[in-house]
């Protein structure tokens, strides 16, 4: 049983894909963990040896901030960005989006399901 | 694209000179400016700066936080005061 950073990894997955069960790890740091714990990205998690698990485990908890770790730094530099009331910080307070994009339709990421506004009136032709 | 590292921090000259005046001079007087592209250096930290936002200046007080970003992002343009008939909640 593959256990790294408090995750369990799907046992019949390639080692690659595996590894991105866990936050913070995407395809490129995966492949990059598994070249230097010199394990081929195409064997199956259940086929790793307790060697290779450790060494796995051992790179992703010193060289990686992954997991809790880095779900609180995220917030940590939101919660920055809301205390400084920079134009950023006040679309997260407003929960809209903070890159530009258009608000007058879609957005749905971020503004969540719609809300119909009672009564409205539609435009008249 | 992110701005040479070569040219460092883009900040309007005229007003470098004023915050460094200020700095030298102790006294804390609002420092009117329309430069809201200007970044905001570790030399104006303690000072308040007040950021034209196409109608009127908002006094800024800058913080240490604050570095690194731009004059302009702490002076909204828009002002959404909510739609009508929308009082209640």
């Amino acid at each position: 049983m593959a256990r790294i950073a408090g995750i369990d990894l799907p046992r019949n997955k390639r080692g690659v894909i595996g590894l991105t069960y866990i936050y913070g790890i995407g395809r490129s740091t995966a492949k990059a963990i598994l070249d230097k714990a010199g394990i081929d990205e195409n064997v199956k998690v259940h086929q790793w040896t307790d060697e290779n698990v450790r060494e796995i485990s051992r790179i992703v908890t010193t060289e990686y901030k992954v997991e809790g770790e880095l779900r609180s730094e995220v917030q940590l530099s939101i919660k920055r960005l809301m205390d400084i009331a920079c134009y950023r910080g006040l679309r997260h307070r407003k929960g809209l989006p903070l890159r530009g994009q258009r608000t007058r339709t879609n957005a749905r990421t971020r503004k969540g399901k719609r809300k119909t506004v009672a009564n409205k009136k539609k435009a008249t032709k | 694209m992110a701005r040479s590292i070569k040219k460092g921090p883009y900040v309007f000259h005229k007003l470098l000179d004023k915050v460094l005046k200020a700095k030298q001079s102790n006294r804390k007087s609002v420092i009117k400016t329309w430069s809201r592209a200007s970044m905001i250096i570790p030399d104006m930290v303690g000072e308040t700066i007040a950021v034209h936002n196409g109608k009127t200046f908002v006094p800024v007080y800058i913080t240490e936080n604050m570095v690194g970003h731009k004059l302009g992002e702490f002076a909204p343009t828009r002002n959404f005061k909510g739609h009508s008939g929308n009082r209640k909640k």
